[in-house]
């Protein structure tokens, strides 16, 4: 049977101003989590009930251990910051569908804003052919040096202008004339509505990763939906990103809401 | 004595749970998810998420968002309708041992009787009316908060339902007595309650409502003692059987609603926390029982 599983807090640093990567000893999680997986981690007591879906960052076969990035965002991850390591935090997971890969594509384009990088870095392992990973940060970028250790080339932008290039990173997609036969991205849903029209516009296939307020995180609440379009039909419904998703097809969402 | 002869059994409108135990309707899907985290087995019965008539799409997101020991939705009762659920989930209950419970929704009387037929020939056990929905006929008025109202709809689908009819009554009136009391005179064979109350949650730094409706209904821990006083205002007007709802986490919880005068209770929010929640309320009411040596949980139900 399935259950929230007690696990140790392996490592839980802070590796940027309000991020935190934390690992989790978990030799379960590890032998069936695919990229783009989330886990649901919950906070002590009852005040704050529900749970905090935190992407997957890296799969560590060897030390049977998942690495999350996070931010603090709020009550919740500000408790988790908190968490010294060899302590215990409760997680249920690995949750969703991951990405789709399609070892076929020889040229990879990855796209990730802020927080929505972290899944992306165990994405970036699993992919074949030329790899060309686009990121935007408000200021501080992170993960890049790991990009780049998996033979990736990394291309920045940041909104202060800070590191590289000023601006958003669909400013730097078409600055750069980027090429590719698949995108895959994650990040904040404005910028994934805005690249995923570029993607349209340059006909290249594109999945994203999105995120909602989810109250079960394993598909029973009806919370956490995105609207999408019927396959064959003229007609919308709502799916659920924690058990339809996170990863869905972007032809497939409808970008309104 | 111990745990095996414990009479647990209870008798909602003419049928037999095995134990006191159920869910809260759309807080456990229609069981399947819930199938890999306890054994269904052992509940007393599984209310599933409230159904329609023809399928409803619900409302936009953001529908949840997290309270002090609660939370509020404004799911909208989002459901693939009535024929989806006969012909999918009602088989895959039917492999357990457990009672089911039909939640059923509605926006006029004709759309709760068309749901109510239809499962006439459908293998269930008990019928839930939510009557916490907009009737459209009458401007959006909820039927569960006129009393008059609330009386006639569950007349009509008492006359279209072969099955018993469970009346589930929203906590957002003035004196819930009133509404239990006309239900009851329009032939309700029991009671459900507390619906959620209605909340609204503030994200300060947008300066908007979290929620895309703007309200929603709140639910969790943190209205358990409002959902205890209505469960025992209600025990103490009618005699119906009540199924006692509202922040339900503990199997000390489920006794303090027992002592009020529900006879079954349900478990809800708690479901998101702890998939485990149903199977730790069992096990703390029969822990209660041995502790104290309660053998029937009639002895001591509604002596508050
Ligand atoms: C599938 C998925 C994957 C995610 N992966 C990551 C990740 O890898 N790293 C990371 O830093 N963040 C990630 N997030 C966002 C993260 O879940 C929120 O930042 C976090 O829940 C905030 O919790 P809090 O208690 O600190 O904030 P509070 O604002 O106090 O939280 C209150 C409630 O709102 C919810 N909430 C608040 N913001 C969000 C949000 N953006 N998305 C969903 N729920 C939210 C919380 O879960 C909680 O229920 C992910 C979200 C989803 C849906
Ligand atoms: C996400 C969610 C969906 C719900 N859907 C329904 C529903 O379809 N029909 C219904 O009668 N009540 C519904 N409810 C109300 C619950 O069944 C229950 O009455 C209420 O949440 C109080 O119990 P709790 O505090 O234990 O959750 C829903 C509650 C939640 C949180
Ligand atoms: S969070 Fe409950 S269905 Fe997705």
């Amino acid at each position: 049977m399935k259950e929230i599983k007690h696990v140790i807090v392996l490592e839980n640093q802070m590796i940027a101003p309000k991020m935190y990567s934390m690992a989790l000893q978990s030799e379960e999680i590890v032998r069936v989590a695919k990229p783009g997986q989330f886990v649901n981690l919950y906070c002590r007591g009852e005040a704050r009930l529900l749970p905090r879906p935190i992407s997957i960052c890296e799969i560590n076969k060897e030390e049977g251990s998942i690495n999350l990035i996070y931010a603090v965002a709020g009550k919740g991850t500000e408790e988790f910051s908190r968490i010294e390591e060899g302590e215990t935090i409760e997680v249920l997971g690995p949750l969703g569908n991951g990405f789709m890969i399609d070892k076929s594509k020889k040229r990879n384009i990855v796209v990730g804003g802020g927080v929505g990088t972290p899944p992306l870095l165990e994405l970036v392992k699993h992919l074949k052919g030329e790899i060309d990973v686009y990121l935007g940060f408000r200021s501080y970028p992170i993960l890049v040096e790991e990009f780049e250790r998996l033979g990736a080339r990394v291309h920045i932008a940041t909104e202060d202008g800070s590191v590289d290039f000023k601006g958003n990173v669909l400013e730097l997609l078409k600055k750069e004339n980027a090429v590719g036969d698949i995108i895959y991205a994650c990040g904040p849903k404005p910028m994934l509505k805005a690249v995923a029209q570029w993607a349209a516009s340059k006909n290249i296939p594109m999945q994203v990763s999105l995120e909602e307020r989810m109250a079960c995180g394993i598909g029973v609440c009806v919370g956490c939906v995105c609207k999408t379009k019927k396959q064959d039909e003229d007609d919308w419904q709502y799916k659920k990103v924690c058990k339809d998703g996170p990863v869905f097809w972007s032809n497939e969402v409808i970008w309104d809401e | 004595m111990n745990k095996e002869n414990l009479d647990l059994k209870v008798n909602i409108g003419g049928v037999v749970l095995k134990n006191p135990v159920t869910v809260a309707s759309g807080t456990f899907g229609s069981g399947r998810e819930f199938a890999e985290f306890i054994d269904l087995n052992r509940l007393g019965a599984v209310t599933v998420k409230g159904v329609s008539s023809i399928p409803w799409k619900g409302n936009p997101a953001p529908r949840i968002a997290e309270t002090y020991g609660g939370m509020l939705n404004s799911v909208g009762l989002q459901n693939p309708g009535v024929e989806e659920l006969i012909k999918n989930d009602i088989p895959f209950l039917r492999q357990y041992d457990t009672k089911i419970i039909v939640n059923i929704a509605g926006k006029t009387i004709e759309e709760y009787c068309d749901v109510a037929e239809k499962l006439s020939h459908a293998d269930i056990d008990l019928i839930e009316l939510n009557i916490s929905c907009p009737n459209v006929k009458e401007g959006g008025v909820a039927f569960g908060i006129d009393a008059r109202m609330a009386k006639e709809v569950t007349r009509e689908v008492k006359r279209h339902s072969k099955h018993p009819v469970i009346v589930k009554l929203s906590p957002n009136v003035t004196d819930i007595t009133q509404i239990a009391k006309a239900v009851a005179e329009g032939g309700a064979d029991g009671l459900s309650l507390i619906n959620t109350l209605l909340g609204m949650a503030i994200d300060i730094h947008r300066r908007k409502p979290i929620l895309a409706n703007v309200v929603g209904g709140f639910s969790g821990p943190a209205i358990k003692p409002v959902a205890l006083r209505m469960v025992y205002q209600v025990a103490k007007a009618v005699s119906l059987p009540i199924i006692g709802m509202g922040g339900i986490t503990t199997g000390e919880d489920a006794i303090e609603f027992i002592l009020a005068g529900a006879t079954a209770v349900a478990v809800g929010t708690a479901n998101f926390r702890n998939p485990r929640a149903t199977m730790d309320v069992l096990d703390g009411i029969k822990e209660y029982m041995l502790n104290n040596g309660i053998k029937s949980l009639d002895e001591i139900r509604g002596i508050v």
